[in-house]
């Protein structure tokens, strides 16, 4: 009976093998994508009992963990919490994470690798293993102008401002309103926060939207910038060159006409691209946008970073020309297409990327909230390295519309932007959406025209104002004004 | 040994008979300072301060280890030194995690949470005792193979208690409990242990008959139908604990064990294949036929399909991958998480804490236990002890493996206790009997062989008075 027996020890051996090599599995292998699994308890928990890393704008937290004396050890804390909500996002125990608290998590928390060292000596010296903190781009006094403005819309206004510095796509404001407090979603009082979750995901208002990054609308005149970009590299054409103006734009064997705001002419038949950029004629527009054909408009548009995803860091929906490129645009939605409306949809971002690039003659900058990450001993372990999306347009074209804009503002449309002593560029928007609800106002400018330090791009989507007093340049331009001014100090 | 292979006998080791008792006293200290040390660790991870108890402890677990040692010096001098050490360590890990989940129901629960570690420390104590009585009783296990029937009519005995009505208990669905007052029982573990020593003392009879007597088909030799029959019979009433009792890892670890003797015993491989091809279409019947078999295979290949139902295996995952290599250290990580951390998931509980590490010791010292189990039984002289020192290590070896296999996902979840770490007084009992057979029988091979007089050679014709 031993060869048997010996056989069967050699298969016991085998199934404890198995076992062995099946634990090595579990407990190495898969342990990391384990450990990452959304409501794995035991990490959530680790994580919420840990010095979680700061989010600092200027030095100064906009969240930060300090030392609570419950189970969880810490409470993480929005000093600012609705000037910033949209960048830090909350860090709630049963709802996850949003914004930078989840993008920046494992810097935050102490995970990310480059953190490798410290997790060992913390390990070694049995100390609790903290997170690194990131510093922002933001500037405090434009995100604080940007805040104020849009309050100043009254408190049931809707609406989102986004700054941007265009020689680098460093994100120098970000605001929406209404906000909300993530505090509120923090605490360590799980039914408080149910129920704070509840009202915010349940509220019309949508306070957890991030407008400036998530909110596609009708972007209205602002995108003529597009379109005259696209003309002025297809067509050839200068600032100075004649373009076809006039009441109404027909076209054959259609009734529809398009017309101008208010019913004017622009100030004649033929005038400059400049003029019609400055009154915003509709009726040039659309006929450069049929002239360049919708497909190099697109082309143009996608230049600037429409239907793109380039910020990786925050929620996010790219823009759009139209909703299905593979259908082909008839001459009249193509001309409603020119004058940013038919089925264009961009987020304020992406009308600030849109100045930006003009500003930065042509150059499309990757758009950045982080300007640097730091291990717990401050240590710097990046630090933001401005890159290029694309070129948008030739620095010729870029200049042209440069000037164009600035003359927006000087003779024109944007004027509600000027800043006594300093050239700047704008240009407003206002967008048609339903009949049945007021148009949304758009403006975006940058400056100063020699050396722009910031562009900004303003969207009011609902305010309380009667329906004729709503327009870019009325309601968005002075907050756009503002913003810049607390760049340029 | 074999009738039929005579040269088997040669390749039996060549035995030198050494008592190796200090080996194991050595042994045994290791054993205490980690079990002693485990619950210093727990003490310390969870309240900061070493429990306050240890010392009565210690000094209980040194004199119960003392009073082992001294036993088996005195009745079973020759046993195997490795085992006893191996299942001390075994049993006082098992006690200091159940003690570390006790600390975390305690904080979660408040004052009035159930505390198991003091039960289990009097079933530990209970199962010693008992070892003490099998070893001191049964001072030759060949007289155990007299009573061979009695072991089978008592393990179905066993084995049918729970479905007598008012007397068998559902829990937690299965049907494998018998509830005597306040205690309950699962009767299971012991028919283990019969089913065992009933089925080495049938097949040491019917070997022969089993493996000359039949037909040679397609290169198997297949028995007679006659002989067939209480194999059958066997798988039928594996597949009655399936089903009945819903406990697959029972009626996995039966059929296992009795198909492993017949094939020990008769030699013959074929056994192992048509072993192997009931047991494949009783669970492939079983996996068709009942929803909790469908349920179980399931959440072994989805078990993120329904988090909520796989809660259990799931939690123990994460537990296992959370602990990593090294994991958190004893009182550190959270293991009460996964329910029953204290029974048939503590092998997870261990792998959190202990991390792969600890957790691979543990195979290993189980690997330990069944390989100078089977090691017993190589050298054992007689075929009743070869077969009942197989059997008793198989059946720990598939326990295991079925257990530990479940909670790692491996295999399909099945309910088994982990022998001597899982909570509970019948299996702490029954385990430990099963190593006091397990020494009488190694005690009773490693002994020097009695001397064999030899008869004078005489040619001469022997004288035969008729009177």
């Amino acid at each position: 009976m031993n060869r048997p027996i010996r056989i069967m020890a050699i298969g016991c051996l085998v199934l404890f093998f198995a076992l062995l090599m099946n634990a090595n599995y579990l407990q190495f292998v898969s342990a990391d994508s384990l450990n990452a699994r959304n409501g794995n308890k035991r990490v959530i928990d680790e994580e919420y009992s840990r010095d979680r890393g700061a989010i600092l704008v200027e030095g100064k937290p906009i969240a930060q963990s300090v030392p609570s004396d419950d189970e969880y050890r810490y409470q993480r804390r929005y000093p600012e919490p609705e000037l910033y909500a949209d960048l830090t996002g909350f860090y709630s125990y049963t709802f996850g994470r949003s914004a930078l608290e989840s993008s920046q998590n494992p810097i935050l928390s102490g995970s990310d690798n480059r953190l490798f060292v410290n997790r060992v000596i913390d390990l070694i010296g049995s100390r609790q293993p903290k997170g690194g903190s990131i510093s922002l781009t933001l500037d405090r006094k434009a995100q604080e102008a940007a805040a104020a403005g849009l309050r100043g819309l009254g408190s049931d206004a809707t609406g989102a401002v986004v700054a941007l510095e265009p020689s680098t796509g460093a994100v120098l404001a970000m605001v929406n309103q209404p906000s909300y407090d993530p505090n509120r979603l923090a605490g360590h009082d799980f039914g408080q926060v149910s129920d704070a979750w509840k009202q915010l995901t349940k509220s019309d208002a949508q306070p957890m939207l991030n407008r400036t990054t998530q909110l596609t609308l009708p972007p209205g005149s602002t995108f003529k910038m597009v379109t005259a970009a696209a003309a002025m590299s297809e067509l050839g054409l200068k600032p100075d060159s004649m373009v076809d103006a006039g009441t109404t734009l027909s076209f054959p064997g259609i009734s529809y006409t398009l017309r101008n705001e208010g019913g004017s002419d622009c100030g004649g038949e033929r005038i400059t691209l400049s003029q019609a950029l400055a009154v915003s004629c509709n009726v040039t527009f659309g006929g450069l946008a049929e002239k360049v054909g919708a497909a190099k408009l697109a082309e143009q548009a996608d230049a600037f970073g429409f239907g793109e995803d380039y910020l990786d860091e925050l929620p996010f929906a790219p823009s759009r020309v139209t909703s299905d490129s593979s259908v082909e645009l008839d001459a009249p939605q193509t001309a409603q297409t020119g004058i940013g409306q038919f089925e264009v949809a961009a987020t304020p971002l992406q009308m600030a990327m849109v100045t930006s690039a003009i500003a930065n003659d042509g150059g499309l900058m990757t758009p950045y909230t982080v300007a640097s990450v730091r291990s717990p001993d401050l240590e710097v372990l990046e630090s933001a390295d401005p890159e290029q999306l694309s070129q948008a347009t030739t620095s010729t074209v870029a200049q042209g519309l440069q000037e164009m804009m600035v003359e927006t503002v000087d003779n024109g449309t944007a004027a509600s932007a000027a800043i006594s002593g300093i050239d700047v560029g704008g240009k407003t928007g206002t967008a048609q959406s339903t009949p049945d609800r007021p148009p949304y106002a758009w403006f975006t400018a940058f400056a100063p025209a020699d050396d722009p330090r910031v562009a900004v791009a303003v969207l009011v989507e609902s305010t309380s104002t009667t329906r004729s007093e709503i327009s870019g340049g009325g309601l968005a331009g002075p907050i756009a004004k503002a913003v810049m001014e607390a760049v340029l100090g | 040994m074999s009738l039929r292979t005579p040269q088997a006998t040669s390749r039996t080791p060549q035995f030198v008979p050494r008592k190796r008792r200090g080996a194991e006293l050595i042994l045994l200290a290791v054993a205490l300072v980690i079990c002693i040390g485990a619950y210093c660790a727990v003490g310390i991870g969870v309240e900061g301060r070493v429990p306050a108890f240890v010392y009565k402890l210690a000094a209980g677990l040194v004199g119960a280890a003392l009073v082992t040692h001294l036993i088996v010096r005195w009745v079973a001098p020759y046993a195997d030194p490795v085992l006893l050490p191996t299942v001390i360590t075994l049993n006082g890990l098992g006690l200091a995690m159940i003690y570390r989940i006790d600390l975390a129901n305690l904080e979660n629960d408040g004052p009035d949470a159930d505390t198991l570690a003091t039960q289990q420390l009097i079933w530990t104590a209970l199962g010693i005792a008992l070892f003490v009585v099998v070893i001191i009783v049964v001072r030759d296990h060949r007289k155990l193979q007299a009573m061979t029937y009695t072991f089978g009519l008592a393990a179905i005995a066993l084995l049918l208690l729970p479905l007598v009505p008012g007397l068998g208990k559902d829990i937690n669905g299965a049907r494998i409990w018998i509830g005597l007052g306040p205690f309950s029982f699962q009767p299971g573990e012991f028919a283990k242990i019969c089913l065992a020593l009933f089925f080495a003392g049938y097949l040491v009879v019917k070997r022969d008959a089993l493996a000359l007597a039949g037909r040679r088909i397609l290169g198997i030799d297949l028995p007679r139908g006659r002989d067939l029959g209480p194999i059958l019979l066997a798988w039928l009433f594996s597949l009655g604990v399936l089903v009945f009792e819903t406990d697959l890892g029972s009626s996995l670890l039966f059929f296992g064990l009795f198909v492993v003797l017949l094939y020990v015993a008769t030699e013959r491989p074929g056994w192992l294949v048509v072993g192997s091809l009931l047991f494949g279409a009783g669970a492939y019947v079983g996996y068709l036929a009942f929803s909790h078999v469908r349920f179980r295979v399931d959440g072994w290949l989805h078990p993120f399909a329904d988090p909520d139902a796989n809660y259990q295996i799931i939690q123990a995952m994460y537990g296992m991958a959370n602990g990593g290599l090294l994991g958190s250290g004893l009182g550190q990580g959270s293991p009460d998480i996964t329910p029953f951390s204290y029974s048939d998931f503590i092998i997870a509980s261990m792998g959190e804490e202990l991390g792969l590490a600890g957790l691979m010791a543990i195979l290993l010292m189980y690997g330990l236990i069944v390989e100078r189990g089977l090691r017993v039984a190589l050298v054992c002289r007689d075929g009743f002890g070869k077969l009942l020192a197989t059997g008793l290590a198989v059946s720990i070896t598939l326990q295991v493996f079925v257990v530990v296999g479940g909670v790692t996902r491996l295999i399909p979840l099945t309910g088994l206790t982990t022998p001597f770490l899982s909570y509970g007084g019948s299996s702490i009992l029954a385990n430990w009997v099963i190593i006091a057979l397990l020494l009488r029988i190694s005690d009773q091979s490693r002994r020097p062989a009695p001397a064999v007089v030899e008869l004078e050679q005489d040619d001469a014709t022997q004288v035969v008075k008729i009177r």
